[in-house]
Order: C-alpha cells, then structure tokens, then sequence
C-alpha cells in the first residue's frame, strides 16, 4: 500500500499583511485524520484550501510526499478531494454528467465507456442521487447539491481527503453517508476536517487548533 | 488520445454543453449584433460611404462584440464559483486550451453573421475576396487569443466590465492597427501577395500571445 504524507514546515499565510495563521508544523501520513477548530473567520477554510493547494503559503514549505518521495505540486489534485461550502458544480448539466465530466477530467487515462459510466452510476447510488441523475442540479435542493459534491470529492478515490464544515445543509440521511465515506477514507489515506462540531471532531484521531498558530 | 488533449476537448465540450442550455454568452451577443448593425444602418442611411470607412466601421462592429462576449467565459465561472471544481479537477493548459477553442468557435460564428450582415445592409464591396478573408480569419484568431488571456485576469477582479477595456486595448491596439489597414487593402482589390506584410504581422502577433498566454494562464488560474 502506498504511503501518502503531508508535511508542513513553518507554513504562514497573511493576506494584504493580515496574518491569518504562521509558524504552522504538521506531519500527517495515510490511515491518520485531523480535524482543524477554531472559531469562525479564525483560518480553518484558509489553512483547507492552503493544503489542497487552492491558494498559496505566504511563507514555509508544504509537501506531499509517496513513499518517501516528494510529488510535484502540480499533481496534488490528482490525489485529493474537497468538500466545501465555497465552490459549487454546474447548475445548467445534470447530476450524472457534472459528475461524469469530472471524474474523466481526472482521468490519467483513456477508460471504456461502460466503465465510466458505471463508476458516476456507483457513485450516485451511493450518495442517493441515482434516480436524479438526469436532472438538471439547479433543480436539486442544497442537501442533494451537498450529496453531490461529495461524490464528486470522492469518486477519483482519492488518497487525501478535505472536508470543510461537511454537515453543512446535510440532513440526517446525508449525515450518514458523510459519514460512512469519512470512515472509508480513514482506513486508505488521510482525513482531513475543519469543524467546530462534536460529532464530526469523533470521526478524527487527532486536533488541531488553528487559534493557537494566530 | 494524448491526456491534456482529452482533457481540453472535455473542457470545450462542457462550454458548449453549458452554452446552448444557459445561452448565458449568445442571447446578448446576437442582440449586440443586431442593435449594432441597425445602428450603423440608420446613421449612413442612402449616402455612398466609402470602403475606408466602411472598414472602419466593421472593425468597431467585431471588436465590441467580441470583447462583449469573450471575457465572459472565465467571468462566469467565478461567478457561478465552479472554478474551484475546475481547479481541483485540471491542470491550467487544458483549462486554457479548452476555453481559447471555445472562443474561437463564437467568434467564428458570430463574425461570420456580422459579415454577412454588415455586407447586406451597406455597400461595401470586396474586390480581393481571398486576401479579405485570409485577414478576417488572422484577425479573429489574434483578436481570440488576446482577449481569452485578459479575460481570465479581469474575472479575478471586483471591477471586471471597466478592466476588460482597459487592459485589452494597449495589448489589442497592434492587431487593430494592422488587421484594419490589410481589410482595406484587400477591400479595395491590392493583391495578396502586397498584403503579405501585413498578413505576416497577423501571424506574429497570434503567435506571440497564444505563447505568451499559455506560459501566463497558469499563474492566473493558479493564485
């Protein structure tokens, strides 16, 4: 099995000189999970969309690396999800082909068309949204929109997994299969989650408090 | 199929998926068109205009729709904030690839139509049909490749609709210059073989900035 670490070293991150976090130090390898608190506006988001490489560190040095050996930034998403409130999937396509589009968008390879086909149809099933998967997603409610995107944060498998506030518009149900796929995650590669809720801090082994880096 | 083509075909593919069920870009554009055309109609009315400034006249015409319609690709994803989704999904290239093939075909189509209609409604004429259409097409491709790298700059701005103008003029001002001097030239019936300095600027301007954009998207799309 292959071994995924995230290493942060001395990371900062300020925006227009405002520091938002600095001096951060994080070693996090595959089977382990975090969860980042913190109050509102306090760098939770800030420090998700840092390590996923949405946005740059100010200051220090981030790392993945496989089995010892560094990955080329550029190639981290290939290897990552995120599920956040701050992005949205296509309104105008359905659910079936945001999804679909995705998942070849990240594709290394060329793949059967059955075979792709039959992975956006597991993935849907799994977050309930089969029998939708020929409407149009600005016809979902927000719960399905949220269901959505966590099969599309999760369908390239990936080996590291962000969550950001995740119960957001999840009811019970969807709760539930948030959950399951956060279990999954734990037991292949690494988990990580920022939250103030007590249930979701349950899911993870360890915590880190982003106000203590301020 | 290679992965960054795969990719970027994909990329084109959603834009014009996208396109047609939204008509988020063509509705205005099309309106844009037609008000444009009408207007020019109504300002030379019966009088014998000359091909000079008839010229003129058809570049103003493709130049405003087109900077009305190709900034809005990269607009709109960062307004609907898909372009995170995008991000996390592809690399900058195929992004960039698939959006500059998209903004191709809508000014292709939409130039096209202006053409057509801007012949119909005045009496310009066009003595050197092969050098005119050898510009127009160099022209476009300039004009495209210009105006797809400023739009991904102006959709990270708060004040896109003023930047766009800003920034593209200085950069589009050469190609204007060169590509509405062949158009004459060509209207009027000079071979092409005479337009081939110009032609030649054409081609060197494209050239440069697709180069140049393709090594500038990716600290574009990536801050």
């Amino acid at each position: 099995m292959n071994i995924i670490e995230i290493v942060c070293d001395n990371i900062s991150k300020s925006y227009s000189g405002k520091s938002i976090f600095k001096n951060l130090n994080l070693k996090i390898s595959s089977r382990e999970s975090l969860t980042i608190t913190g109050r509102n506006g306090t760098g939770k988001s800030t420090l998700i969309k840092v390590l996923s490489n949405l946005v740059k560190n100010s200051k220090g040095r981030i790392t993945v690396r496989e089995n010892g050996k560094d990955l080329n930034a550029e190639t981290w998403f290939l290897r990552t999800g995120l599920l956040t409130p701050y992005y949205n999937l296509y309104d105008e396509l359905t659910g079936s082909e945001n999804l679909r589009f995705f998942y070849e968008l990240k594709l290394q390879e060329n793949k059967k068309e059955e075979f792709i086909n039959e992975r956006v149809n597991f993935f849907l099933h799994e977050v309930s949204l089969y029998d939708k998967r020929n409407e149009l997603v600005k016809n979902y409610s927000s719960g399905m929109k949220q269901r959505l995107k966590l099969a599309f944060a999760v369908i390239n498998e990936p080996e590291i997994l962000f969550m950001d506030e995740p119960r957001t518009n999840l009811d019970k149900y969807g709760i539930e299969i948030m959950n399951r796929f956060a279990g999954a995650q734990k037991e292949k590669g690494i988990l990580i989650i920022a939250t103030n809720d007590e249930d979701d801090k349950q899911l993870c082994d360890r915590t880190l408090n982003i106000e203590d880096y301020r | 199929m290679n992965k960054t083509i795969r990719a970027s075909v994909l990329i084109f593919r959603k834009d014009i998926k996208s396109e047609l069920r939204t008509r988020y870009v063509i509705n205005s554009l099309l309106m844009f068109v037609l008000v444009t055309i009408s207007i020019i109609r109504f300002a030379l009315g019966d009088e014998k205009t000359e091909n000079e400034i008839l010229t003129g006249l058809l570049w103003i015409s493709i130049f405003f729709t087109t900077s009305n319609g190709l900034s809005r690709t990269f607009v709109k994803e960062e307004e609907k904030e898909t372009s995170v989704a995008l991000k996390l999904s592809s690399d900058s290239i195929p992004v960039f690839t698939g959006k500059l093939f998209f903004n191709l075909v809508l000014t292709f189509a939409l130039n096209f139509l202006i053409l057509i209609l801007f012949i119909l409604i005045t009496d310009y004429t066009i003595k050197n049909l092969t050098g005119f259409l050898i510009t127009i097409v160099l022209g476009n491709f300039g004009l495209v490749s210009a105006s797809t790298i400023i739009a991904a700059i102006i959709s990270k701005a708060n004040s896109k609709g003023t930047l766009y103008p800003v920034l593209s003029f200085p950069v589009l001002l050469p190609l204007l210059i060169t590509v509405i001097n062949a158009t004459k030239l060509a209207s009027l019936g000079i071979d092409t073989e005479k337009l081939s300095g110009e032609l030649m600027i054409l081609v060197s301007y494209t050239i440069v900035i697709t180069v140049a954009s393709f090594m500038l998207f990716r600290f574009v799309w990536e801050d």
